[in-house]
């Protein structure tokens, strides 16, 4: 009886389960697709397919394919791999707070691009001007990929890694590179601050297809690669020592999903800016629908954050066509509230 | 069997361990037993794999600690803290299965984990959230989730080892006797149970063997009628403690309150 029990109760929640994926699922597509149709000209579905075939008028075909498809796709590929990274760092560090700017991402790629765009001019001036506009996203994935590997550096001690030392270093690099950041504002010119303004906003405009798919391919990959971490983001809610007791290496995969999430968000940050709120808040909700078990929550958290991510741009590119609002703004300004509201419904949380 | 020879280690400059001896046979229930801060969970903690800088020597058979990777570690040994814990809204179905190695076919983890939960007496309990457990209950939730992982890896690479912490700490009596024949019957069923305990009756009643610490070192080593003697008690506590049989044939240890009889 007891077996007989448990089955139906299993078959009732695999049935939970594949129906909270079927919805995640014809969610993003139907977001992907709003994606294409929506905008200050409005497309049709006929137009688009004739676009995608490539048998389609110049002008709809143009908007498709040089514009809102790599954007949909980028919006994507930064959305899921925010959402996945947040989702991993949450439970590796044990702490509902953590996302990718805590190990430094952010301020490492922010830190980066202000260094180009102030004073950029002093020693990339000998660039042709055909690499000039991968400099930004190269020195923002630089900037990422450097910070975070200083701040998992100085956060060992002794071959091992300690989750309140590696906040607190983060803490530290951080509030310099904030520092640094400040001091190089303060001497920019107008046009420098207004490049610099809009960058830390966040944007998925102003891509094309070439870096967008360099992008989109890390971010990809480091996503499905942290996929396989799901049994052992379980074993971590442990705590640490029982996961050794399970059989982790746990320095060993601290370090490794840490460096992977670098890779992959210092992939996106580097072409769209930072945009904040997703790899915090796509977690959160995803674990409240579907439980707190990795294998599922993981591929959960991505493609929640996916719908999230192409959500606000949908909102910031039709609020006021053919301005665009940064899309950082939206993503907080939607998010922050619907947060609130989803940690006060969840009295136990 | 285990064995751990010449265990020492500090921390900083205070030594913990100096000299300590233990062996832990397969089929056998060993209790560490001593006054608080004699090094008794540190001698398991060694054993366990968590302490690097150790001196001495611990074998599992023939390997030697140093060689064994936290994975191959795990196939032998499974550990259960003094104070489990557990981050994530996991019910206890789930918690259980959360240690038991992959290579286990899902049809045997099912049926392993519904005879745990049952032998527990968990089996209710088995769909609740674990944080909706009352401090028992959770106990015995996690002490369901190392067990799995012993008799997992005994399935799949034969007989290992199972190492408590203080398990009967935070228990009522009816508990504390649960927790300890689950851990006989562990040692019946041919793993060896490493046990730290405070209680030296609980020791006394269900161990087979004692390893007496006290100062970093191994002082008594042996059955429980060899080490369980009022004199050697009454030194390593320092103060008279009485040990008497029981018409059951089990020794019964109490200390003397002579201030207090009057």
């Amino acid at each position: 009886m007891a077996l007989l029990e448990t089955t139906q109760f299993r078959g009732r929640r695999f049935s939970f389960n594949a129906l909270v994926f079927v919805a995640l699922v014809a969610a993003l597509i139907t977001v992907a697709v709003g994606e294409l149709v929506l905008g200050p000209v409005r497309l049709s579905l006929s137009q688009i397919y004739d676009a995608m075939a490539g048998n389609g008028e110049p002008m709809p075909a143009a908007i498709v394919t040089q514009i809102r498809a790599p954007r949909m796709v980028l919006g994507l590929g930064i959305g899921m791999s925010l959402a996945i990274c947040g989702a991993v760092l949450q439970g590796l560090l044990r702490n509902p707070l953590a996302d990718p700017g805590l190990i430094g991402i952010s301020g490492g790629a922010s830190a980066a691009v202000v260094v180009v765009i102030v004073l950029g001019d002093l020693f990339l001036g000998e660039i042709p001007a055909s690499v000039r506009p991968y400099v930004l996203p190269i020195a923002a994935f630089c900037g990422a990929l450097l910070v975070t590997a200083l701040i998992l550096g100085f956060a060992q001690k002794n071959g091992e890694m300690s989750i309140g030392r590696l906040i607190l270093v983060g803490v530290a690099i951080n509030a310099i590179a904030g520092a640094g950041i400040g001091f190089l504002t303060y001497i920019s010119n107008d046009t420098q601050l207004r490049d610099l303004t809009f960058w830390s906003m966040g944007s998925l405009a102003k891509t094309g297809w070439f870096g967008v798919g360099i992008s989109v391919t890390i971010m990809m990959i480091s996503s499905v690669v942290l996929l396989r971490y799901a049994r052992a983001l379980d074993l971590f809610q442990l705590g640490e020592r029982a996961a050794f007791h399970s059989g982790l290496a746990i320095t060993k995969i601290k370090f490794s999903a840490c460096a992977i999430c670098a890779v992959a968000v210092g992939a996106g940050v580097s072409i769209a800016g930072p945009i904040g709120f997703i790899g915090l808040v796509s977690p959160h909700i995803a674990r409240m629908i579907i439980g707190s078990a990795h294998h599922l929550l993981l591929p959960a958290s991505a493609l929640l954050g996916g719908v999230l991510l192409l959500c606000a741009d949908l909102i910031v590119r039709n609020v006021i066509p053919p301005q665009e609002l940064p899309i950082g703004l939206a993503t907080s300004l939607i998010g922050g509230p619907f947060f609130l509201f989803l940690l006060l419904r969840e009295k136990r949380l | 069997m285990i064995t751990g020879r010449n265990l020492s280690l500090a921390f900083g400059n205070t030594p913990i361990l100096r000299g300590a001896n233990i062996d832990v046979p397969f089929g056998k229930l060993v209790a560490v037993c001593g006054p608080n801060g004699a090094g008794k969970s540190t001698v398991l903690s060694v054993l366990a794999g968590e302490q690097k800088h150790y001196q001495g020597d611990v074998y599992f058979g023939d390997d030697a600690l140093a060689n064994l990777t936290p994975r191959q570690l795990s196939r032998r040994r499974a550990v259960l803290e003094q104070s489990p814990s557990l981050s994530a809204n996991f019910c206890v179905d789930e918690l259980v299965r959360l240690s038991i190695p992959m290579e286990l076919p899902p049809r045997d983890t099912d049926v392993m984990v519904r005879n745990i939960l049952g032998q527990l007496g968990l089996s209710e309990f088995a769909k609740r959230r674990v944080d909706n457990l009352s401090g028992g209950q959770r106990h015995r939730a996690h002490l369901a989730r190392v067990l799995a992982q012993v008799y997992a890896n005994q399935t799949l690479f034969g007989a290992g080892y199972l190492f408590l912490d203080e398990p009967t700490a935070s228990l009522d009596i009816l508990h504390q006797i649960a927790v300890m024949k689950i851990a006989r019957s562990a040692a019946q069923n041919g793993v060896g149970v490493l046990v730290v305990l405070h209680d030296l009756n609980l020791a006394a009643a269900f161990a087979d063997d004692i390893v007496m610490v006290n100062g970093g070192k191994t002082v008594a080593a042996g059955s429980v009628g060899q080490v369980f003697q009022s004199k050697l008690l009454s030194q390593i506590y320092e103060t008279p403690i009485n040990v008497d049989k029981h018409s059951s044939g089990r020794l019964v240890i109490y200390p003397e309150l002579q201030d207090l009889a009057g």
